[in-house]
């Protein structure tokens, strides 16, 4: 027994010194340059964190496809997609400022422990300048402020909670996406139009930052048409069978279901909601109505003829019709046979993004392109005029309401545009209530 | 009291899940002194085979249609299923439709196939191992399993719907309630009633049954009798497996399918094994459905606003003071796992 403490300590010992001599020369580089991970060589790398095991994983490997057409399309591969109609013309297909685009992926599993210790190893072992990434809010926080504090830039991707530019906003960070408040300021009118302002919502929500910030978003918008928020159960991420949360539901008075849950939690639960019958129930003279706020493709090919009449909504969806649009959809659809999800649209054009905000700054230091990305306006990438507030890093652009469509045409066809909601009509102030108040700061930009 | 009768439903159905599981994961571990923690990925694979079944009987060829145009402006291939083409739409629609219940017949042979390899290609190198080591290679196992089916079927859980006649809901007057609940939800507590019944009679009423309970109260006597238990035992493998298999086949449309769903019931129905008692079959079923049946209870709003998130912990919490009061577990019996 004491044999085996003394050998475990010698490894421990022999661990440590081996360690320590290795960070050594490390320690010696970085304090040589002026910003982490300088790009010294003929390539500049990114980091691509996503989930690719876990609830959210069909959302990660879309997002991934994605990127990978984004670095292809940067270093001068294949049709160049949206490098031909977005409106800064700063991006020529040769790399960025000179240098070939590599990047490195890792998998976030959808947890924040295992997603901060991916991030990490890309910043300290791999040398990534920027990282992006998401799916789930909770990941997309702790990633975020990791990126804050090591000195990188963060370019979220899927991430739909308003903490994510709200109260936990920092200087490194960056969010293309829409989020909750604007789902529910796009949504709220539809729903007044087709269900009337005389309902009672219960509510199901996934129990964490997204699911909360979704749940307060959308009973905020529909409370001011009227309605009335019966009950609001929180339930666990990756719960699978959510009958004991929807068996409630049925004698609780309520006439509408709001379903606060996203990736695979919100295939099951919006399936089983359906097989307990609840949309074909009359309550309060009405008839039963489910809605999800948040919506992707991916969900709706998983749900299957369960979404149809279903409202919510997206970010962007590959059936606009604009030319940003249709240049992705075709790169995309010709690289992987299938259109791209919202996902990997923010993806794409969060990648794209932060190669033109470095181009623009001629350099690769993440105060700069934060400068870069602050305010800057934009256009030819899906969806409209964008913005990219400088107060919260956040970007204003319209919102699209969907529909699950009644009678698909194929297997994408799931899901149809109802309406495109002005960019005025989502907009809030930067010190919003919900988004962290006055207190809410994005604090120094920190190039490590 | 009718959000009670549906909560007492829930918990049945859910609780004749876990029971499945558990009662292959004891008759393993009664057998064969193993913990499987496989048995997972087991439950999962017959759920795979469901997808399997309706993917083999929607295999379609693709007859390019010039009038209608795909996503990219391409001219757009519409798929005919192969059953329909040939046996029309009559049967070949039935097969369609019921292609989760008509699985239940590739998946028993495909089942006991999958037990019968991890066996004995795997598992019986580390009978005489440590538990320790039982529990990381069969764990380790379960991973390599998850990766293979996320390989082939994806990330995203598949739809599998019930036979269409099925899919909704059925009215039923129990003590004066009028309650509405999902037929296919019912079916899987029958069914799981059903199997687990067979499996007892099996055990208790052939003479195969016989050897094998001899064989798990004392394997030596047994073997010096002349009789080879380790065969017999293989088999038991394989029964468990089917078992397992079934339970997931007919869960499939309760729960879309996705590569860790097996995962997310071993925790539990290890559990629901500890509680009911190591190597305790009818420990299992009991402490199976007490679980479910609890765990529904627990999620229920005024549960959880007297106590918040009790929904998450109550499984562990029974095990705890059961685990306290009657170490062996509800129906253990004395001298399991404690040499």
């Amino acid at each position: 027994m004491s044999k085996m403490n003394f050998s475990r300590r010698g490894v421990l010992k022999t661990g440590a010194v081996t360690g320590a001599g290795l960070a050594l020369p490390t320690i010696f580089t970085s304090s040589a340059s002026a910003y982490t991970n300088e790009p010294t060589g003929s390539s500049v790398k990114l980091g691509f964190n996503v989930p690719q095991t876990g609830p959210y994983a069909e959302e990660g490997l879309d997002e991934l496809r994605a990127f990978e057409l984004a670095v292809q399309h940067l270093n001068g591969e294949g049709d160049g997609g949206m490098l031909n109609t977005m409106s800064s013309k700063t991006l020529g297909g040769n790399g960025v400022l000179g240098k070939k685009v590599e990047f490195v992926t890792g998998d976030t599993q959808t947890k924040s422990d295992v997603a901060r210790a991916s991030a990490q190893s890309m910043i300290q072992k791999d040398g990534v300048v920027m990282i992006s990434g998401g799916s789930s809010s909770g990941v997309a926080v702790a990633v975020q402020s990791l990126c804050q504090e090591a000195g990188i830039i963060f370019m979220a991707a899927l991430t739909h909670s308003n903490d994510t530019t709200g109260k936990d906003r920092k200087a490194n960070g960056f969010r293309y996406f829409f989020n909750a408040y604007m789902s529910g300021a796009a949504i709220a009118p539809v729903l007044s139009n087709a269900y009337g302002n005389e309902r009672r919502a219960y509510h199901l929500t996934a129990d964490y930052t997204w699911g909360w910030t979704q749940q307060e978003s959308i009973a905020a918008s529909t409370e001011a048409l009227g309605w009335e928020t019966v009950s609001n159960v929180l339930t666990p991420v990756g719960a699978g069978d959510f009958s004991s949360y929807i068996a409630p539901v049925i004698n609780s008075g309520a006439d509408v279901l709001i379903l606060n849950h996203y990736g695979g939690d919100m295939v099951n639960s919006l399936s089983q909601a359906v097989q307990f019958g609840l949309r074909d129930k009359m309550v309060n003279g009405k008839q039963f109505e489910i809605i999800v706020p948040l919506y992707s493709e991916l969900m709706a090919a998983g749900a299957g003829s369960n979404i149809q009449g279903v409202y919510g909504t997206m970010n962007w969806n590959w059936q606009l019709q604009d030319p940003g649009t249709q240049a992705f959809v075709k790169s995309f659809g010709e690289k992987y046979g299938r259109p791209p999800s919202g996902a990997a649209h923010t993806a794409y054009v969060q990648t794209l993004l932060y190669a033109d905000a470095a181009t623009r700054a001629g350099t690769f230091e993440p105060c700069q392109i934060a400068a870069a990305l602050e305010g800057f306006e934009f256009d030819g990438m899906g969806i409209g005029p964008t913005t990219y507030r400088a107060e919260d890093h956040q970007c204003f652009k319209d919102v699209l309401v969907m529909k699950g469509k009644d009678s698909p045409a194929n297997e994408y066809d799931t899901l149809e545009i109802v309406e495109v909601t002005p960019r005025a009509q989502v907009e809030y102030a930067a010190d919003h209530p919900m988004f962290g108040g006055a207190e809410a700061s994005l604090g120094e930009c920190n190039n490590g | 009291m009718d959000a009670l009768f549906l909560q007492i439903l829930n918990g049945l159905e859910k609780g004749g899940a876990y029971a499945l599981i558990a009662m292959g994961l004891t008759l393993i571990f009664g057998t064969l002194g193993v913990v499987n923690f496989a048995h997972g990925a087991l439950f999962m694979i017959g759920a795979f085979v469901a997808v399997t079944m309706q993917r083999i009987f929607n295999f379609s060829l693709e007859i390019v249609d010039a009038t209608q145009k795909d996503f990219l402006g391409n001219p757009l291939k519409v798929k005919v299923p192969y059953v329909i083409e040939w046996f029309g739409d009559g049967f070949g629609g039935f097969l369609i439709d019921w292609s989760v219940p008509l699985a239940i017949l590739l998946a028993i042979p495909v089942m006991m196939l999958v037990g019968f390899v991890m066996e004995r290609g795997l598992i019986k190198h580390f009978y005489k191992r440590p538990h320790a080591d039982q529990i990381l290679v069969t764990f380790g196992l379960a991973i390599v399993l998850q990766e293979i089916v996320k390989y082939f079927f994806g990330a995203n859980p598949i739809p599998t719907p019930a036979p269409s006649d099925y899919r909704g809901t059925i009215e039923m007057a129990i003590f004066g309630l009028n309650l509405s609940y999902p037929v296919w939800r019912l079916i899987y507590f029958f069914f799981s009633a059903a199997v687990i019944a067979a499996v007892f009679a099996f055990l208790q009423f052939t003479t195969f049954g016989m050897v094998v309970r001899a064989g798990m109260a004392d394997r030596e006597t047994v073997g010096l009798l002349g009789i080879d238990i380790d065969r017999r035992f293989t088999l038991m493998f394989g029964i468990a497996a089917a078992v397992a298999g079934l339970a997931g086949v007919m869960y499939t449309p309760i729960l879309s399918p996705n590569y860790h769903m097996g995962m997310d019931f071993l925790v539990l129905s290890f559990v629901v094994v500890v509680v009911g008692g190591m190597g305790s079959l009818s420990g299992a079923v009991a402490a199976g459905f007490l679980l479910g049946i609890l765990q529904a209870f627990a999620s229920m709003n005024e549960v959880k606003s007297l106590i918040p998130g009790i929904d998450q912990i109550i499984i562990y919490l029974v095990a705890i003071v059961i685990l306290l009061t009657r170490p062996r577990g509800l129906l253990g019996r004395k001298g399991v796992m404690e040499d």
